[in-house]
C-alpha cells in the first residue's frame, strides 16, 4: 500500500478529543477491584493538569452489566442512560466522558441507535420524564477516560519522576497492552486507531519510555465476557481464555501488562492466581506472575505517586519486582496500612503464586 | 492444587514454531507429489468413507502439514482403500498410493 494511502486509512481512526471541560461518570465495579484508579485519573486532570471535570454523586450505573448479561432491556437502559445525561445537561457540560469501557460501549450504541430510529429517542425522553422530570441535551462528544490519558500523555511524560525503563539494564519494558473488548470493536470509528490498530495504549506506554509488545493473541478477550463469567458453569470458558492469552504471551517475557477496561486487569491478575493454582504455573519471573496495572495506576507510578497510595497492595500479584525495575521508591511496611494508619490486616499468601 | 469447581479447556491454536513436522517431511520424501495438494476437497467429497467416519484426504494433509499426527492416524484407520479420491484429484495425486506410504510410516514408528 502506498504511504499516502495508509495516512488517509489511519486519519479515518483518529479522533479529534476536546480538551477540557468534562463532566466525568464512574464505573460500578472498579472502585471495588482497583480503588485508586478513578481517584488518581481525577487527580491528574484537576490537579496536575488543571482541567475542568465535574462528577455527580447523583449518578447511577448505565445498566451495561445487566444489559450484557441478557437481565434487563434495552429500554431500561436507555432511560437509565438518558438519565445521565439529564445530570450532565443539568450541571452546564457537554463533554461526556466514562470511566468504565462497557460504559463507554453502551453509551455510543445508545446514541448511535438513536440517530437511526428517531422515535425510540422520543419514546425514552418520554419515558424518562414519567419517571423522574427530567430532560436531557444529548452529550456532544463521548470520550472514554483513557482517551484523555492518551491526549495528556506527553503532558504526563514532562511531568514524570520514573519512566518504564528498567533502571538496572536502562533497557525499555516491555509492556503487552490490553484493550477492552467493548472500547472499538463495537465500533471501530469511536476508538483511537479503530478495532484492528487501537493505539490508545501504545501512545502511552511509548510517551512514557516503555515498549510494546505483539504476540499472535494480542487482540483476543480477556476472558470476563460477562455471561462467561457470571454463570458459575461457565467460567472454565473464562479461564481457558484468559489462559490462551498467557500462553500466546509468555514468550516474550512481559514486564507488566496495562489495559483500560474495568473486567480486564481484574480476570488477567486474579485469574494467574487460578492458574497457577490449578496448573502450577506462572508467567512471571521466579515464580511471581506478571502484574497488571490500569493506565491511571501506571500514569501515577510514572509521575511519581506513591504506591500504596494508588491502591497496588489490593492486586493479587505483587507489583514490587516492577517497582523495583523501574526504581520506584516504596515502603513494604505501609503496603497494608490504611488512611488514618489503619491496619488492613495482611491477606494469607498463595501456595503456588509468589507473592511479597 | 485447590479444585474450584471447573477447568482450563486446551486450547486448539496451533503454534507453527512447536508443531512437530517430521512425519510430513517423511511422506515428502517418498511421495513428493503431496506438495502438488491444492486443498480443493474433491477427494473429500468423493470419499464413501467419509459420511460415516470422518476421513478425509485433504483434512489428512492438512492435519500432516499441522504436526496433528494422532489425528490423521485415526482418520486413516477408516479409510477402504477404495481409489475414489485418486480418479477425482485434479492434480493427478495418487491419493491411494499417499495414503498407504503414510500408513506404512506410522507402521515403523
Amino acid at each position: 500500500m502506498i504511504y499516502q494511502g495508509k495516512q488517509k486509512i489511519w486519519a479515518d481512526y483518529q479522533k479529534e478529543i476536546p480538551d477540557d471541560r468534562w463532566y466525568y461518570v464512574r464505573s460500578c465495579i472498579r472502585q471495588n477491584f482497583f480503588p485508586g484508579a478513578e481517584k488518581m485519573f481525577m487527580e491528574i486532570c484537576r490537579n496536575v493538569l488543571k482541567k475542568d471535570f465535574y462528577e455527580s454523586a447523583s449518578h447511577t450505573t448505565c445498566g451495561g452489566i445487566a444489559y450484557h448479561c441478557d437481565t434487563i432491556p434495552q429500554e431500561t437502559v436507555m432511560t437509565i442512560v438518558a438519565r445521565q445525561f439529564a445530570l450532565m445537561t443539568e450541571a452546564g457540560y457537554e463533554n461526556y466522558v466514562a470511566s468504565c469501557i462497557t460504559s463507554f460501549g453502551n453509551y455510543i450504541e445508545i446514541l448511535e441507535t438513536w440517530n437511526e430510529f428517531p422515535e425510540l429517542e422520543a419514546k425514552i425522553r418520554e419515558m424518562l420524564w414519567k419517571a423522574c422530570r427530567r430532560e436531557f441535551n444529548k452529550p456532544k462528544y463521548v470520550a472514554h477516560a483513557s482517551d484523555l490519558i492518551y491526549k495528556y500523555r506527553n503532558l504526563i511524560a514532562e511531568r514524570a519522576k520514573y519512566r518504564l525503563i528498567n533502571k538496572n539494564t536502562g533497557e525499555p519494558l516491555k509492556v503487552v497492552e490490553h484493550i477492552g473488548c467493548h472500547y472499538s470493536k463495537m465500533f471501530p470509528s469511536k476508538g483511537v486507531g479503530g478495532a484492528e490498530y487501537p493505539y490508545v495504549l501504545c501512545g502511552m506506554v511509548e510517551a512514557w519510555g516503555g515498549n510494546v509488545i505483539d504476540y499472535p493473541e494480542r487482540r483476543h478477550c480477556c476472558g470476563y465476557g460477562f455471561r462467561q463469567y457470571h454463570i458459575k458453569a461457565n467460567r472454565g470458558y473464562s479461564i481457558s481464555n484468559t489462559h490462551k492469552k498467557f500462553e500466546s504471551m509468555e514468550p516474550y517475557h512481559p514486564d507488566m501488562i496495562i489495559t483500560n477496561c474495568p473486567g480486564c486487569p481484574y480476570f488477567m491478575d486474579r485469574w494467574q492466581y487460578a492458574i497457577a493454582e490449578m496448573e502450577g504455573k506462572t508467567y512471571g519471573e521466579n515464580g511471581y506472575g506478571i502484574p497488571v496495572f490500569t493506565y491511571e495506576e501506571v500514569a501515577g507510578l510514572v509521575l511519581g505517586y506513591d504506591p500504596w497510595d494508588l491502591g497496588l497492595q489490593l492486586h493479587q500479584v505483587a507489583v514490587e519486582p516492577l517497582l523495583d525495575k523501574m526504581g520506584i521508591e516504596y515502603d513494604p511496611k505501609r503496603k497494608y496500612e490504611g488512611l488514618n494508619h489503619k491496619d488492613l490486616l495482611k491477606p494469607e499468601l498463595p501456595g503456588v503464586l509468589r507473592c511479597c | 492444587m485447590i479444585d474450584f469447581g471447573f477447568k482450563i479447556s486446551p486450547s486448539s491454536a496451533i503454534n507453527m514454531d512447536n508443531a512437530d513436522l517430521s512425519l510430513y517431511e517423511k511422506v515428502r520424501e517418498i511421495e513428493p507429489d503431496i506438495s502438488k495438494c491444492i486443498a480443493c476437497g474433491s477427494c473429500s467429497a468423493t470419499c464413501p468413507a467419509g459420511r460415516f467416519s470422518g476421513m478425509s484426504v485433504r483434512k489428512c494433509i492438512l492435519d500432516l502439514q499441522r504436526g496433528k499426527k494422532n489425528e490423521v492416524k485415526k482418520m486413516l484407520s477408516c479409510c477402504m482403500l477404495c481409489g475414489k479420491c485418486t480418479m477425482v484429484c485434479p492434480r493427478g495425486i495418487n491419493t491411494r498410493h499417499l495414503i498407504l506410504s503414510i500408513c506404512k510410516l506410522y507402521k515403523e514408528d
